[in-house]
């Protein structure tokens, strides 16, 4: 509850919490807001001439080269969005959790290769990797969650890991150990509490990441395939008439700005809250 | 020195081998069999076999390793299911397109990231480094297929100013290079602003400042020389970050480099091609962090007394 009022302190973090609520809800509530169906191609989506519609009148923000309506498929795009966002990071940040635990707390020969793991995945370009992950499996939401979760993990386990090497040589850990606490005890009731700030921390600035990485992919067209919506293959659908219809790529492009915008924000509230040494800082 | 510097080097050796273990397994473990892919959908399954074994891939996973592992030293990337010729002249061929634009995105990111970091730092807490960060927020949470329709809408389609698309002349390069540099011009202002923060808090600043030093010379000639370390250790990551944002940017642009070799080899599932790429990336970060290693003692003579 502290940490929730200091964020709502906070105007950009503010901000942050409202443009997130707002999708949220989006995403809960899309069956109900829509007047369309995401997948419909109307008789009246089109021009005569059979071009999209501008947004305005009957559809709030146009429709689509197919017809579509563009609202509808953008609020069942948030689902996917955010689906993804939460799975793929909350998956990510579990494996970087436990990846830095293991090797921070038991260094040696297995502690070493683990982070070496880690060093030998820091060499691969994220996107790239994905790239060719999502190019080997057939791709539909789950596979571009993992994979995105699989290329993820690897920063919260660097620091996760240099954090848990710093715990470790604590006196209170000595102490628990001298009272006769075993491995499982000390890992969970006294370091993992400790590294929960940076999960948190962690956990929100990287739907900011999976959220761009998803669009990316999608707009690549090897993330979530169409028909079903995300926002990033509504603009991978519609990316060569931009000049013609350029709400199609602008406005889908403008949510996934803010949303990504909106995690960071709040993440980086969230670090200056919980962590006050790390005030400012990247 | 020399002792960290050797050992650097066997490092980056090991985890090229790693790279190369984890492409491997990539290529050869997942369910989309090669032999399939490259005989095509009307392949028999003797034609298959035949291919199978062509391949090499009726041998143990570790013979087929080493031959792998064996054939990348000698340049060897494999073939590609689609062009049929050999990845590595393919990525040769267009990798002058990809360094240019790649020099191109570091020119705006390091003089953007460099002189908002620095502002910023100096204006510590005001209003500008409020704004100044926001905006490296907005910068870093910008999905790049976005920014580059976007620029194309702005400055080329409705203003005329740059080519839509295509490479030869140095207007082509304005447009992907601005949309390379943005994304890491937000990254590069925040690191620079909390490295120069850590060094003004220094005495020496101070000293610098109480002998009557303008501020501008010790801000660029005392302070920003100490603040540059952590930077060029950022190198690598630095160089990652680029070369996935390269696919994207030569897509939209169709800028012939190796971004567009790969996503082109995205939509007929080259496998080699999509693999080639991602191994010459980790050669290049890699490479980059080696860099960085053997720089920063030239840059710190603290380093070099150790």
């Amino acid at each position: 509850m502290r940490v929730l009022r200091e964020l709502v302190r906070r105007p950009s973090a503010l901000f942050g919490l409202i443009v997130v609520a707002i999708v949220l809800l989006a995403a809960i509530f899309a069956p109900w807001i829509a007047h369309f169906s995401p997948d419909d191609q109307l008789a009246d989506g089109l021009s005569l001439e059979g071009a999209p519609l501008p947004p305005g009148g009957g559809h709030f923000f146009g429709t689509d080269t197919l017809g579509r309506d563009l609202f509808a498929r953008v609020l069942f795009g948030a689902r996917t969005s955010l689906i993804i966002g939460l799975v793929a990071n909350g998956v990510a940040v579990a494996i970087g959790l436990l990846v830095g635990l293991l090797a921070g707390y038991l260094r040696g020969t297995a502690g070493n290769l683990l982070m070496r793991f880690t060093d030998l995945m820091m060499a691969f370009p994220a996107l790239l990797l994905a790239i060719a992950l999502a190019a080997l499996l057939k791709p539909s939401l789950w596979i571009v969650a993992m994979v995105i979760a699989l290329v993820n993990w690897v920063q919260v386990a660097r620091i996760v890991y240099t954090e848990t090497r710093g715990l470790v040589e604590r006196d209170f850990i000595l102490a628990e150990r001298s009272l006769g606490a075993g491995n499982g005890r000390i890992i969970v009731f006294h370091i993992l509490p400790h590294l929960m700030p940076t999960a948190i921390v962690w956990g929100t600035l990287g739907i900011a990441t999976t959220v761009l990485l998803e669009a990316t992919l999608s707009f690549l067209g090897i993330g979530v395939q169409p028909p079903q919506p995300s926002w990033g293959n509504i603009i991978f659908e519609s990316q060569s008439y931009f000049q013609d219809a350029p709400w199609l790529v602008f406005i889908p492009g403008a949510i996934i700005l803010a949303t990504a915008l909106s995690f960071n924000l709040i993440g980086d509230a969230l670090r200056d809250i919980l962590d006050p040494t790390q005030r400012g800082r990247l | 020195m020399a002792a960290f510097l050797a050992r650097r080097l066997v490092q980056a050796a090991l985890i090229l081998l790693g790279v190369a273990a984890i492409t491997f397994l990539l290529l050869y473990c997942l369910p989309a069999d090669p032999a399939v892919l490259i005989a095509g959908r009307s392949a028999t399954p003797q034609m298959v076999a035949a291919i199978r074994h062509e391949l090499g891939l009726d041998q143990p996973l570790v013979m087929q390793f080493l031959h792998y592992v064996g054939n990348l030293l000698h340049g060897d990337l494999g073939r590609s299911y689609t062009q049929k010729t050999e990845v590595l002249p393919l990525i040769l061929a267009r990798l002058p397109a990809t360094l240019v634009l790649m020099a191109a995105g570091i020119v705006v990111e390091v003089a953007l990231g460099l002189t908002f970091g620095i502002i910023a730092a100096v204006r510590r807490g005001g209003f500008v480094d409020r704004a100044i960060m926001m905006l490296s927020f907005v910068g870093v949470s910008s999905p790049q297929f976005v920014v580059a329709l976007l620029l194309l809408y702005v400055f080329a389609a409705t203003l005329g100013w740059f080519p839509m698309s295509g490479f030869g002349t140095a207007r082509h390069v304005v447009l992907p290079a601005v949309t390379l540099g943005v994304l890491g011009a937000g990254w590069y202002a925040r690191m620079v602003r909390s490295a120069m923060i850590e060094v003004l808090r220094q005495d020496y600043v101070r000293t610098a400042h109480a002998k009557g030093l303008s501020g501008g010379r010790v801000v660029l000639g005392h302070a920003l020389p100490n603040a540059l370390l952590p930077i060029i250790a950022m190198v690598g990551i630095d160089i990652g970050q680029f070369m996935s944002g390269v696919v994207v940017v030569e897509a939209v642009y169709g800028w012939p480099g190796i971004g567009q070799l790969a996503w082109q080899a995205i939509q007929q599932v080259d496998v080699p091609i999509i693999m080639g790429v991602t191994l010459v990336s980790a050669l290049a970060i890699v490479l980059g962090n080696l860099l960085a290693d053997f720089v920063a003692p030239f840059v710190d003579p603290r380093i070099r007394s150790q």
